[in-house]
């Protein structure tokens, strides 16, 4: 199931006037802000399908800037975000893509600084919720019917058993995990659904082990 | 944990509970926080609503200038009485234009199931409340009903118009809203899945054609618009008229019918009243740009 809570359908509070065009956006930019882990100088956003075509009038630029800049759904901030992004220093651009994807609305953010880029495929699938389907060129299966954490590692032997080792501390049990890597001994990425909510306390703890680049969690 | 609406149902009348009891009950379950915790949380989105309703009420414009103002010239004429449907009726309508003008607006609102069809329960709850006169306790419990009945359609089928049409959208909503009136006034759980599918049924085939790609026109009127199909659907429920076909197979009919549904009738403006010689004129206006995609 897709849409496990009762504030999926009725929510999230938004500032109009799409949730899937507005609101979902804003949350998929929010996540690729999350992940990168600080705010980005620059951001190259493609939309694609319905995205590409309303994206104008539904205030999806604003929103997926809104979201890079850390707001939240009902931030009034989101309709001055691009003039924000402007002041803060930030470079955005914008390109329609005519590709057909798998998803009507689909959006691409590639964002990045002096230290590093972050590359990001979310889809919106209707009342404001998003799944995230790629990152950094690896293919996410996320079901999207439990929490998930993302862990970017280094691909090295005992990586995934210390991650394992602190969800078992935490009882936190894993219901799926994959792990993709691009290239022996480089950089790899662990997905991991887990039935129980998760708190900062175990992302904190994960982080510290050895050979982790970066940990976050995705939750509704 | 419900997968349908047979089975919400099944579990409503098996331990003699309501529709939104067992909803708190599922999502206490699943996301393990408090009855009081998971009602505050429905409370603040109930509040959004009564000030997004409010807020319409009192007169607003969108960006475009494409809509606004129709919630305060339907307040008018209710006032002057000489009105051929009801006052209930006109009152939800106007309470649904209401809210999705201030979303047209950029205004803030709750999401119900989508933000273009965010008018259909709040503006069919806040008409209705003055006819039943429910507590707080019961408003909320009102979104919760909604919501179980979202839950479904969402997850069986589809609540996006980008991927399922208009019906997905203003039909679900009203779907949701007219089991939500049901059971404040008094239904059983069988005819709120009554009410859902009378009304949904009614909204099959609605095509998802914004004009300029906004969701404002044809969305706002169609808020209004079902949210008269949900309390006509809520009045004949109540009367103990049945929907030939299961609620179940109509949301099941609606998934496949906006999967056969071209892409142009999709949330592309690409069809339908995006399509007209009008709506390609004002999206030429609106956006600055050639009339290019006229056929």
């Amino acid at each position: 199931m897709k849409y496990r809570s009762v504030f999926d359908i009725i929510g999230p509070i938004m500032i109009g006037p799409s949730s899937s065009h507005t609101a979902g956006a804003a949350r998929i930019g929010r996540v690729a802000r999350s992940l990168f882990g600080r705010q980005p100088k620059w951001a190259n956003i493609s939309f694609y399908g319905s995205f590409a075509k309303t994206y104008k009038g539904h205030g999806t630029d604003v929103a997926i800037v809104g979201g890079l800049l850390d707001f939240d759904t009902y931030d009034e901030r989101i309709k001055t975000s691009l003039q924000l992004a402007d002041s803060l220093g930030v470079s955005i651009s914008f390109h329609e893509e005519d590709a057909i994807t798998d998803h009507p609305n689909t959006a691409k953010v590639v964002i990045g600084d002096e230290d590093g880029e972050l590359e990001l495929v979310g889809i919106s699938i209707g009342g404001g919720k998003i799944e995230i389907t790629e990152l950094n060129g690896f293919a996410l299966k996320l079901s999207g019917n439990h929490p998930a954490i993302l862990v970017v590692h280094d691909d090295r032997y005992g990586a995934i058993a210390g991650v394992a080792n602190v969800l078992a501390k935490f009882a936190i049990n894993i219901g799926h995990m994959e792990v993709s890597r691009k290239e022996k001994g480089k950089k790899a990425l662990m997905t991991i659904e887990v039935d129980q909510n998760i708190d900062d306390k175990v992302i904190q703890e994960l982080s510290a082990l050895p050979n982790i680049t970066q940990v976050t969690k995705i939750v509704d | 944990m419900f997968r349908n609406v047979a089975e919400l149902i099944e579990i409503a009348e098996s331990t003699n509970k309501k529709i939104s009891e067992i909803m708190i009950e599922q999502e206490m379950e699943f996301t393990g926080k408090s009855r009081e915790a998971i009602f505050a949380q429905m409370d603040k989105n109930l509040e959004i609503m009564e000030q997004a309703v409010e807020r319409g009420l009192e007169g607003v414009k969108s960006v475009s200038g494409l809509t606004g103002g129709d919630a305060v010239l339907l307040q008018k004429y209710i006032e002057k009485g000489n009105f051929l449907t009801g006052k209930n009726i006109l009152d939800a309508v106007s309470k649904a234009v209401a809210t999705n003008e201030v979303n047209a607006a950029m205004g803030t609102i709750c999401a119900t199931p989508t933000a273009g069809s965010a008018g259909v329960v709040p503006g069919t709850l806040f008409a209705v409340k003055n006819v039943l006169n429910p507590t707080r306790e019961e408003m909320i419990n009102f979104l919760f009903t909604s919501g179980a009945f979202g839950f479904v359609v969402a997850n069986n089928a589809s609540i996006s118009g980008a991927a399922g049409g208009c019906q997905a959208e203003v039909g679900s909503a009203s779907g949701m809203a007219a089991a939500a009136i049901v059971e404040m006034a008094g239904g059983t759980p069988d005819q709120c899945a009554q009410a859902m599918a009378i009304t949904l049924k009614n909204m099959l085939g609605l095509v998802c054609d914004p004009v300029a790609g906004l969701v404002e026109v044809p969305c706002v009127k169609r808020n209004a618009m079902g949210a008269a199909n949900a309390m006509v659907a809520a009045d004949m429920a109540l009367a103990g008229i049945t929907s030939t076909i299961p609620c179940d197979e109509v949301i099941d009919a609606m998934y496949k019918i906006g999967q056969t549904m071209p892409t142009a009738l999709k949330e592309t403006a690409q069809g339908g009243l995006a399509a007209t010689p009008t709506g390609r004129e004002l999206e030429a206006k609106i956006f600055g740009v050639p009339l290019q995609k006229g056929d």
